[in-house]
């Protein structure tokens, strides 16, 4: 399977079964779109009005090397290997509920600002602690274990937060395991003192910013309708300036009120961040900010926008990290990782402030996918099978796209959420990532 | 060549023939999250 495509001029193609990329010209790739189902003769006289005998000629030796090389129209070999990685359920990363309440109300928020449907709640130590002791039990062999503290707001528990990374490391030392803990904070409760503790623990911090003071305010406001942007930046500032800007990020939505969101993440390098994401939001068409099909061509045109702004500033020197951008062709995933993605429901779970367990933190309150609890130590067999058994080759629409070993067969809450049925990916999360891998290939090849 | 310019070479196929230990840092997709497009991963070996 070949994958061709044209962004601000340049043509390219991926070959998917082998990884190989390449730039090309018109030419190569009009001859691709032949080469499989066509003679040579048919080919080049099928082109003969576009392009001249000669460069027909050297165009398509030049493909059917490549071909010969494994470069171009490579085997499948992954399907064979899909089904053979069913292990058992080894649990290596947990999510924390560690507040289910928070001090925002943005309006996207899909935890329904910080309840997930049910009543507001903290989670106590003893929770925290069991939930510790059984990630320790459930992991195996596995060495690295990871921890994200996430909400609701998680800072709005944070003394329960430093018990539980103090416990872990304990037990950890004791059981051979190494913990690897993240936090996700809205920033409104950072202070000197928090940002220390998260400064000196946490691998990874993700900052919730979305754009500019009017962006940012108009979707994350205060409980008392404020906004909170003046607030945050200087914490947020401050924090990755501390952290030597490693092992963070600035997390941003965009929705329908800001597809113009090149100019946010412009904005959010322009305050000093060098490590960005922002993220399309993901919500039923009858919501106000939903993004939808019609809003594809525009979001399209912003992440080419967005690329030519990477390249240029990367040459200049100003480089920051775009999370959509970073891709690694020279090594990257191992197959498993590629096949399957998040490991949701086996690999990862999520933890409810009252210690219940979930596929995920998108499932929490999702009462029928409730897969036990961390006091008890059980895993429901039969909802962590139907996850385990998911990869990119069970789910139709993967299995045909050019983009599945990039994106793994997209977050199955989302298609659950969108689609009722976690194996029938959501339509414009699929747009969006082929478009973004598109713009990374494209920027791999003007930045070398 | 002198109308392609190979930029990657086939690293597929070498992660093809390993299957995984499982030790790299989970993934989530989702807008809420941490959303690695699984293809900036690092592998842990
Ligand atoms: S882009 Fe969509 S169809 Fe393609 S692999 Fe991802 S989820 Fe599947
Ligand atoms: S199911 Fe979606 S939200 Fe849940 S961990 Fe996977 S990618 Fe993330």
């Amino acid at each position: 399977m070949v994958h061709a495509f044209l962004l601000h001029g340049t043509a390219m193609l991926l070959d998917v079964y082998s990884g190989a990329v390449h730039v090309v010209d018109q030419m190569v790739v009009d001859i691709v779109q032949l080469f499989e189902q066509c003679t040579k003769q048919e080919i080049l006289s099928q082109l003969q009005e576009k392009y001249t005998s000669d460069a027909l000629e050297e165009g398509y030796e030049e493909v059917a090397i490549l071909k010969q090389q494994g470069l171009l129209f490579a085997q499948d070999s992954y399907e064979a290997i899909a089904t053979q990685f069913d292990q058992p359920t080894v649990v290596k990363a947990l999510c924390l509920h560690i507040a289910h309440d928070c001090n925002l109300r943005c309006k996207y928020c899909f935890a329904e600002t910080g309840s997930f449907h049910g009543s507001r709640s903290m989670m106590q130590l003893d929770v925290g602690k069991a939930a510790i002791d059984f990630v320790i039990e459930k992991s195996g062999n596995r060495k690295n274990i990871e921890i994200d503290f996430f909400g609701g707001e998680p800072l709005m528990n944070f003394e329960v937060v430093k018990q539980i990374v103090h416990y872990a490391k304990q037990q950890g030392e004791q059981a051979g395991k190494h913990f690897r803990f993240t936090i996700t904070t809205n920033g409104m409760l950072l202070n000197a003192d928090n940002s220390a503790f998260i400064n000196e623990h946490m691998v990874n911090v993700v900052l919730s910013l979305d754009g500019d003071k009017q962006v940012n305010d108009a979707m994350r406001p205060r409980i008392d309708g404020s906004g909170t942007y003046d607030r945050i930046v200087p914490m947020f500032r401050q924090l990755a300036k501390e952290r030597a800007h490693q092992g963070y990020f600035v997390r941003g939505t965009f929705t329908s009120q800001n597809l113009e969101f090149a100019k946010d993440v412009l904005h959010l390098a322009d305050l000093g961040f060098e490590q960005i994401s922002v993220e399309p939001v993901v919500a039923p068409d009858d919501k106000h900010y939903a993004l939808k099909e019609a809003h594809l061509p525009i979001l399209f045109l912003e992440y080419e926008k967005l690329a030519q702004a990477f390249v240029e500033r990367s040459q200049a020197g100003q480089g920051f990290h775009f999370f959509h951008f970073a891709l690694d062709l020279s090594g990257g995933p191992c197959a498993q990782k590629r096949l399957k993605g998040c490991g949701s429901g086996y690999e990862y779970l999520a933890v409810t402030p009252e210690g219940d367990l979930y596929p995920c933190h998108q499932f929490v309150g999702n009462t029928q996918l409730k897969m036990g609890d961390v006091f008890e130590k059980t895993i429901d067999a039969s909802i962590s099978k139907s996850f385990r058994e998911r990869n990119v080759y069970t789910q139709t629409t993967c299995k045909d796209c050019w983009a599945k070993f990039y994106c793994s067969g997209g977050c199955p809450a989302n298609a659950h959420q969108l689609n009722g049925d976690m194996d029938k990916p959501y339509e414009v999360g699929c747009a969006l990532m082929k478009k973004r891998i598109e713009c990374a290939l494209w920027i791999k090849a003007m930045l070398g | 060549m002198k109308h392609i310019k190979t930029i990657s070479t086939a690293c597929l196929k070498d992660s093809a023939a390993h299957g995984g230990c499982g030790e790299c840092q989970t993934s989530c997709q989702s807008a809420c999250k941490t959303s690695c497009t699984v293809g900036n991963q690092k592998c842990e070996k």
